[in-house]
């Protein structure tokens, strides 16, 4: 009987601390990233970027440079835990929607940032891309998010094009 | 050499088209980093041994693309995109692609 509940234990309980510790690690990793990416963009504001594939006419551009960011964020075994139950019943998928959010902002990040490296001030024609990538042991998922597009440098009034 | 995912380049023109050019590399993840990976799948947050393994791979085929595009005699690689696809548990493939042109100043921009 002892060794019943021992291993009634060990096969739910440990499952259990863990759904709980990852739970409140992921909250705050993913709160914290989130402020992290909201300063960010503060201070990227200076660097637009479009979706658009043409070049407005009344901006005179330069200098293109095809720029790119990515990252790879991993989901915490809570969402995971939360993913596999909300499967059963169906429904949005809250806790993988801002993992999503996360990566996609993170990676238009680095794409702005490498474009003010490489001295652009505006981001055209902006796409992106999403990958899901197996990592680690029992099937855990992470998603790989990329933004790329072309960087210009503005010409300002009276200079010549090139 | 000119790299861009737009179709035209601002003050130039396209004197010649040179077919598609492209680039891709395989890259398989390595054990070890994986160690660090399973941990951060528990509290989750960004793979960042992965973002750099993957950004490599990118740069790379992203280079043999701009090579093949100065074997055809292009200067510019115009249209670019990127594709990425996992091949199995552990491998993927990341391919860029693009239009390989030839392009010269043009007078009224």
């Amino acid at each position: 009987m002892g060794n019943l509940s021992l291993t009634f234990a060990i096969d739910f309980g440990i499952p259990a601390l863990l759904i709980v510790f990852a739970f409140f690690t992921g909250t705050i990793v993913e709160r914290r990233h989130f402020r992290r990416i909201i300063d960010r963009e503060n201070e990227l504001r200076g660097i637009p970027a479009f979706a658009i594939r043409r070049i407005p006419k009344d901006l005179a551009l330069s200098h293109p440079k095809l720029v790119y960011g990515s990252a790879v964020i991993s989901v915490d075994y809570f969402k995971k835990f939360a993913a596999s139950l909300r499967a059963i019943i169906g429904g949005r998928l809250g806790t993988y929607e801002s993992l999503f959010e996360r990566a996609r902002r993170e990676a238009m990040l680095r794409m702005k940032d490498e474009a003010r490296r490489q001295g652009g001030d505006i981001v055209l024609n902006v796409k992106f891309e999403t990958v899901r990538i197996f990592s680690g042991g029992g099937g855990a998922v992470s998603v790989e998010a990329m933004a790329y597009g072309t960087a210009y440098r503005k010409n300002h009034a009276g200079a010549e094009i090139h | 050499m000119i790299i861009s995912n737009m179709e035209e380049i601002p003050g130039k023109r396209v004197v010649q088209h040179l077919g598609v050019v492209q680039g891709s590399t395989v890259q398989a993840k390595n054990v070890f980093r994986d160690i660090g990976a399973s941990l951060k799948n528990l509290v989750g947050g960004e793979l960042k041994s992965y973002t750099d393994l993957i950004n490599n791979s990118r740069q790379e085929a992203l280079q043999r693309m701009k090579r093949e595009a100065v074997a055809l005699g292009a200067n510019a690689v115009l249209n670019v995109r990127f594709s990425t696809s996992t091949i199995t548990q552990g491998a993927a493939e990341l391919l860029a692609y693009g239009t390989a042109v030839v392009v010269e100043d043009s007078p009224n921009g």
